[in-house]
């Protein structure tokens, strides 16, 4: 870049009044701002103690739940859409015939990798039934990186944990149940 | 033998608190930090091992463990003896100084201790006829610190940075020394202790007779300290760091004391230059020493209490203003802080010849009219010196320069 670039804009700063120029009562209004500031509200949550609630669980994006149907069942019909839309490729899974007459298909094992999970919500998105959805936990948390991949039964144990506090999306919203 | 032990104590207390203090400083900057970001700061550690959290003022003895446990790394190619020097130089004169700062004044007569019969100065070294001298000399001595730790670390980043600081502390020694000599005249005398009586016996602090001294030395001060608005030396935020790029765990932690120390010298001579010591109108007598257990155990908490007070303005400081650019800073040493030093300084010499402070002085005024014609100078000067030389420039490429 050129200083006499015709297409670089200069802007002319705004010219300081006298007591800009004196520099000492902008002085003593950032100290009184920043003064003030010492006794105010504080922001901070102390995590453990108090859990932050993110302001509408319905469209937070958090750990993934399968959601189950009012059998008890899984509601997943192993149609492979979320793991096709999924962009960071971190779903995995296995589907096999149904045992139930409703169905074709359903999930043998249905895995999916939280630390390569970006929460971005394609799956909650691409899934027609309504199976899988974001929850509202958000401390996730693991001692190894097998931990962290989680398996039908522990997605569906986060349904479990989580269907009280938050109702299926699709109910609220009209949507296929 | 009584006055060995008695300055070996005297050492340890001075050593132990002056450790203590840096590291609880360290906390106290983090609260601040968060306080004025409305957040709540290190709260957590407390009593290892038990739920006592006692506000987080057990965060100092973790960091200090972190430290120790951290890895001593030494890059290749590093001058190693130079690499090793400069955090030891950097923190050896760092403590050296406190030796000439005087934490209290001085102890009643009636001690009891066996064969102490002069009354105890307290003070490393009391009564040092150089001691402001030594206290300069000893500071100018970080640099070389800065320089050495820049060169040996055989990294552009920290030779860059180093030069940068040199160039910054070498340029704010000439204001600070000049915003001192008003007081050096003031008191006529070198010792920090003669400089303290001196206003305690008129009652009028430093701050109020020169205020341009004042505002001189503490942004000297502040840069001679690297605190921000001048923290080129290191500037944690924007640069990829300064002259201690290359240094990890305790050698870092050595630089970083001595960075706190150096804010603790400051904040001692801003209160023994400026705001009287140990003197506070009405608790702490004004007898040199003469004193009872009460005015005794006063003067070191008055004098505490207004260096903690300086510490916490230096704190403040920091999250308020923003940084200057180097050339700002440059040009307020050498364009604003000099001229406004000298004024000063002509103008504290002519109160001195005229006896300002004698009733029948040859000019044939009161105290409070020489400070007023103080005050009315500081503004005339100040008022000036912002008209010719704005802190604000141009950063723009000049046109002209470059068609040429």
């Amino acid at each position: 870049m050129r200083a006499d670039d015709p297409n670089v804009k200069w802007i002319e700063e705004p010219k300081l009044g006298l007591t800009g120029k004196m520099y000492l009562p902008l002085l003593v209004q950032g100290l009184t701002t920043t003064a003030r500031h010492l006794v105010g509200p504080k922001i901070t949550v102390s995590f453990p103690e108090v859990r932050h609630q993110p302001g509408n669980p319905l469209i937070y994006r958090g750990v993934h739940r399968l959601n189950k149907d009012e059998h008890g069942r899984v509601k997943c019909v192993a149609c492979f859409l979320c793991a096709t839309a999924c962009p960071a490729h971190c779903i995995d899974i296995i589907g096999v015939e149904s045992p139930w007459p409703d169905r074709e298909k359903y999930p043998e094992s249905f895995t999916i990798d939280e630390l390569r999970c970006i929460f971005c919500g394609m799956c909650e998105e691409a899934c027609p039934v309504d199976a899988i959805e974001l929850t509202s936990l958000y401390d996730l948390t693991g001692r190894s990186r097998e931990e962290m991949i989680f398996d039908k039964e522990k997605l569906l144990s986060v349904f479990d944990m989580t269907k009280d506090a938050e109702p299926m999306k699709s109910i609220q919203y009209g949507g296929t149940l | 033998m009584e006055t060995v032990v008695v300055a070996l104590v005297k050492i340890a207390l001075m050593i132990g608190g002056l450790m203590t203090a840096a590291a609880y400083l360290v906390l106290l900057e983090r609260w601040i930090a968060a306080w004025t970001q409305d957040r709540v700061g290190p709260n957590r550690v407390g009593i290892p091992l038990t739920k006592f959290k006692l506000f987080g003022l057990g965060q100092p003895l973790a960091d200090g463990l972190k430290f120790i446990f951290k890895e001593e790394n030494t890059p290749a190619q590093v001058d190693r003896g130079l690499f090793t020097i400069a955090p030891i130089v950097i923190l050896t004169a760092a403590l050296a100084i406190f030796a000439a700062i005087p934490f209290g004044s001085v102890l009643p007569k009636d001690l009891g201790i066996e064969g102490v019969e002069q009354p105890i100065q307290l003070c490393v070294a009391p009564a040092f006829d150089v001691g402001i001298i030594y206290v300069f000399a000893l500071s100018s001595i970080a640099v070389y610190g800065v320089i050495l730790g820049g060169w040996a670390s055989n990294s552009k980043y920290s030779f860059l940075g180093g030069l940068r600081s040199s160039a910054q502390l070498i340029a704010y020694e000439l204001p600070l020394g000049l915003g001192l000599l008003g007081v050096v005249l003031m008191s006529g005398s070198l010792r920090l202790e003669n400089v303290i009586d001196q206003q305690a016996s008129t009652g009028v602090w430093n701050m109020f007779l020169q205020p341009i001294g004042f505002v001189t030395f503490v942004v000297a001060a502040f840069a001679e300290a690297a605190r921000l608005p001048f923290d080129l030396p290191e500037c944690e935020q924007e640069l990829v760091g300064g002259y201690h790029t290359e240094y990890a765990g305790m050698r870092l932690l050595m630089f970083l004391i001595a960075e706190f120390l150096h804010m603790v010298t400051a904040a001692f001579l801003i209160v023994i230059l400026f705001f009287g010591g140990w003197h506070f109108w009405g608790l702490t007598g004004s007898s040199k020493d003469e004193v009872t257990w009460f005015e005794a155990i006063m003067r070191v908490l008055v004098l505490q209490g207004k260096v903690l007070a300086v510490i916490v303005f230096f704190m403040l400081a920091r999250w308020s203003w923003p940084r200057f650019r180097f050339d700002q800073l440059m040009d307020l040493a050498w364009k604003v802080m000099l001229p406004l030093g000298l004024v000063n300084l002509a103008a504290v010499a002519v109160l001195v010849e005229f006896g300002w402070d004698k009733a029948e002085n040859k000019l044939g005024f009161s105290p409070v009219w020489a400070m007023a014609a103080m005050w009315g100078i500081a503004i005339v000067a100040w008022t000036i010196a912002a008209i010719f030389t704005p802190l604000q420039t141009d950063n723009r490429p000049r046109l002209e320069a470059i068609s040429e």
